[in-house]
């Protein structure tokens, strides 16, 4: 009865047929130029990568018919199984599928374990800062960094100075962007620490290639992802308040601001996964200090909460009162140590684009050890030599807003008019903390399938990285591919898409 | 400072956490419940009547009105569809009970509404039951009224039954036996009761047989549509082995204690979920739906055919369906429906309890104004908690 989604491959006999007689094949990869920017996948025209061969072997047997076939049955599944984002700027809420790409990225494994220390470096580095920023202020005391730049930064919570959290975890879940430049070096380009989105994508991904592509699995060695949902799970039930009254696990649930939420698959993706409640604002309530949830047998204490709401709108009666979102009395009992979330607040100072300036110093200060993985070279509009560097160059450079996410107030100088530069320029000189700038990094390449043939799409990657007991990162995480021709610019939001990520067992 | 600790209920300490459930959860699985049965019925209706007009040839615009209009009345809406369209005929009928979004009762409305309440559960139910959900909406998204009549209207109603049949059998072999699954099927028995009586409602209501139209052709070809609206005439025949009379018919679709899609046995049904709902928890003093809705089904059990269409069908449909609509308001408001918290109370009422706490020192010697407070809490704690139980 569903058969208007599936679909008619080449019955095997017949393409047996055809080659048979002796057609010459066109390998899919034949016409695959690299040019000249690091492509993932190719050495150079024709020359794959050692760690990229059975993938290549794997689909050049393909006839491109095929590949798309393959291509829009995974399509047509994310549809039927509701893996989709919602569109706001429709008035009817139409819902689009994420779009993905099938050539896996490949990551061999003594690359990834760079990554996985130089992420492990930076996260611990990170939540000791947080602690450190909401307590002695060492850091600043020790002038590493000015106080001007923390203590005015948007998402810095003075109310929580001298407050606790659990396990002195302020990061739980991480998601770091990492780019590589036309050498092939990783990059940090930014840090998410607030409510990073995506694993369920990873997660996704992962199985939807498995069924469409079994065969490229079958002598790669790749490793899985599939125990992040628990992982995490772990990592929430570690972090439970110290006050913490039971024998059995902590009652966590994931809560979301509710299903118009453009991300609210992943939010109920995660929760089924982890088998706790997804509640929403409404459904808890705050007595005593102590959160409780309403069930239909009357309310029950909740002890963690992985919250997909930022902090402006968690709590009415202390932050947004025009939140409709939150639970009014929440931040008080995280205060009392009723209630642990993850991340916790005023964790957004430490993401700020302005403060991403600092973190390897940050890494150098708390760990004594130099950064395993670097940052974009930064220049920071409030630093006067920085700022005149910054404004004859407009058209050189990339400018970001430092507390904006999803790609939005930014100026790509190179490709940008006139009147955008002249409005960045204003824009700076009226608010320069609020501003950094960047060289453009030509980000790395990737064969992505474009409906005909294979083309190369600038990516990135997102790993996610847990903070529990000890910090964990998938291996893998998300990688996005800027599907329009030439773009940069990766997020869902504009026009990105994705692919599943590979890291190799050797 | 602390509320009154008699203000909030005692924490649920009876179950497992592992079987606690969201009371807005339990709302959202009876209601994905329900407005599935409904397409399901709905899809059926129209369906076997499309086919009984075949039988008669060619109608005149009003035997077409006549036909469609108490169909359309039954599920009451009627004023909208005489808004929206000027002639009640097969397409426009159709069109208004399958495709059209205004009408909340339509096969789209109820599909997408069955889809959004599991959307909001998405973490409770299994993949299965929502890719089903998710697959039927898609479908019916995608078809427009001109594909309906080209590529068949039988295949588009049969599809549409099909992923009612595939949702309930994936329901009941992949979703545990919890309390969820006790709203679930509370949810289709009660729409299926109340469909039912709708069913027989509109029939016996508009053509009320006279003693020389019963028997003839096109009397019993309505009763046979009757039948078929309900999937019973195969059940009916096994049952009485006759021909097609109207009193056996009601009588079949009533009170027969073995059909499952007939009154009686979809009350049994419901009394027997209730009384697993209720077995959870208390029910608030004289608000038990068990007790009460045991007393109907009772009834159900002694009632004869003859003497009911005596004391008039209509008025004992009419009793029914206000019993059943009882039934559902009671465990709606006791289980499913938690009023929206108060959130401006709610912000004062918190921001006045940190306010106090940092001023907790000196408030040893200020009994007033803690007082003044106290009555603060309670009046917001038990606005949260004891709710004005309104249905939505």
């Amino acid at each position: 009865m569903f058969t208007d989604l599936e679909f008619k491959s080449i019955p095997p006999i017949l393409a047996l047929l055809m080659l048979k007689a002796g057609c010459p094949q066109p390998m899919l990869f034949d016409s695959y130029q690299p040019e000249n920017f690091h492509d993932e996948m190719f050495q150079s025209r024709g020359c794959p990568r050692p760690h990229y061969q059975a993938v290549m072997d794997a689909i050049n047997g393909l006839q491109g018919s095929e590949f798309q076939q393959r291509q829009t049955a995974v399509e047509a599944a994310f549809m039927r199984s509701g893996v989709t984002f919602t569109v706001y700027s429709d008035s009817q809420g139409t819902e689009r599928i994420f779009p993905f790409d099938c050539v896996p990225r490949v990551i061999p494994a003594l690359e990834w374990q760079r990554v996985e220390r130089g992420l492990v470096q930076r996260l611990n580095a990170l939540n000791l800062f947080l602690h450190d920023l909401y307590h002695d202020q060492r850091i600043l005391k020790d002038r590493v960094i000015a106080p001007a730049y923390l203590l005015g930064a948007k998402h810095f919570r003075r109310e929580f100075m001298h407050s606790s959290v659990p396990r002195d975890i302020y990061v739980h879940i991480c998601g770091s962007d990492l780019i590589r430049d036309r050498s092939g070096n990783y990059l940090v380009l930014e840090d998410n620490l607030r409510c990073p989105s995506g694993a369920s994508y990873m997660l996704e991904n992962r199985s939807a290639l498995k069924r469409s592509f079994p065969e490229l699995f079958e002598r790669a060695g790749v490793r899985p992802v599939d125990h992040y949902p628990s992982e995490l799970l772990k990592v929430l039930q570690h972090c439970a308040p110290a006050q913490f009254r039971g024998d059995d696990a902590p009652q966590a649930v994931l809560l979301t601001p509710g299903v118009l939420n453009s991300a609210y698959f992943e939010h109920a993706f995660l929760a089924r996964q982890m088998g706790i409640p997804i509640v929403e604002g409404r459904d808890l309530l705050v007595r005593d200090q102590k959160v409780y949830m309403r069930t239909t047998a009357g309310p029950l204490q909740v002890d963690v909460i992985y919250r997909r709401i930022d902090d402006d709108f968690l709590d009415p009666s202390v932050f947004r009162p025009d939140s409709m979102l939150g639970v009014p009395g929440l931040v008080q009992a995280v205060r009392a140590g009723h209630v642990t979330l993850a991340n916790s607040i005023g964790t957004g100072v430490a993401d700020d684009k302005v403060v991403y300036y600092f973190v390897p110093k940050i890494i150098s200060y708390y760990l004594g050890e130099e950064p395993i993985l670097p940052n974009v070279e930064t220049f920071l509009a409030s630093e006067p030599t920085d700022c005149s560097f910054i404004l004859e160059n407009l058209d050189k450079l990339v400018v970001k807003a430092a507390n904006e996410a999803g790609g939005y107030g930014m100026l790509m100088g190179p490709w940008a008019s006139r009147a955008e530069i002249e409005q960045f320029r204003r824009l700076i000189e009226a608010n320069p903390r609020n501003y950094i700038a960047q060289h453009p990094v030509s980000l790395s390449r990737h064969p992505t399938w474009c409906g005909e043939q294979f083309e190369g799409r600038h990516i990135d990657l997102r790993p996610y990285i847990l903070c529990g007991e000890k910090v964990t990162v998938t291996p893998g995480g998300l990688t996005r591919v800027a599907l329009r021709k030439g773009s940069l610019v990766v997020n869902s939001s504009q026009g990105g898409g994705s692919k599943d990520t590979w890291v190799l067992q050797s | 400072m602390s509320p009154p600790p008699s203000s909030l209920p005692e924490e649920t300490h009876c179950r497992p956490k592992s079987s606690v459930m969201l009371a807005r959860v339990a709302g959202s699985l009876y209601w994905m419940s329900r407005y599935l049965e409904r397409a399901e019925n709905q899809a059926r209706l129209i369906d076997v009547n499309l086919n009984l007009l075949l039988d008669f040839g060619h109608l005149s615009s009003s035997q077409l009105k006549d036909h469609w209009l108490p169909i359309v009345r039954s599920s009451g809406d009627e004023e909208l569809f005489a808004r929206l369209y000027q002639n009640a005929d097969n397409r426009s009928v159709t069109e208004f009970m399958s495709l059209c979004r205004d009408n909340p009762n339509s096969l789209i409305s109820c599909i997408s509404a069955a889809r959004e309440n599991a959307r909001q559960v998405r973490d409770q139910i299994s993949s299965e039951m929502w890719e089903v959900l998710n697959e039927a909406h898609h479908f019916i998204q995608r078809s427009r009224p001109q594909d309906l009549w080209h590529q068949g209207a039988s295949a588009f109603y049969e599809r549409i039954k099909r992923y009612s049949h595939l949702f309930q059998g994936i329901t009941v072999s992949t979703f545990s036996r919890n309390e969820g699954f006790e709203f679930i099927q509370f949810g289709k028995y009660l729409e299926r009761a109340d469909q039912i009586t709708r069913l027989l409602d509109m029939k016996y209501h508009i053509l009320l047989p006279t003693a020389a139209e019963v028997g003839g052709a096109l009397d019993s070809a309505q009763w046979h549509a009757i039948l078929r609206s309900a999937s019973a005439l195969e059940a009916y025949r096994r049952a009485y082995v006759s021909e097609v009379h109207y009193l056996k018919v009601i009588e079949f679709l009533l009170f027969d204690p073995h059909f499952p899609r007939g009154l009686r046995f979809c009350c049994q049904e419901m009394a027997h979920f209730i009384g697993l709902i209720e077995q959870h928890h208390c029910p608030p003093e004289g608000h038990s739906a068990s007790r009460r809705f045991a007393g109907f089904c009772a009834r159900l059990e002694r009632e004869h055919v003859r003497a009911v269409v005596q004391r008039g069908l209509h008025e004992y449909l009419d009793e029914a369906q206000l019993e059943i609509a009882e039934a559902g308001n009671l465990l709606y408001q006791n289980y499913m429906y938690h009023p929206a918290v108060d959130l401006n109370a709610e912000i004062r009422f918190h921001q006045q309890q940190e306010q106090q706490q940092q001023s907790e020192p000196q408030q040893q010697s200020e009994p007033l104004q803690r007082q003044t407070a106290d009555s603060t809490v309670t009046e917001a704690t038990s606005k949260a908690l004891d709710p004005d139980r309104n249905p939505r």
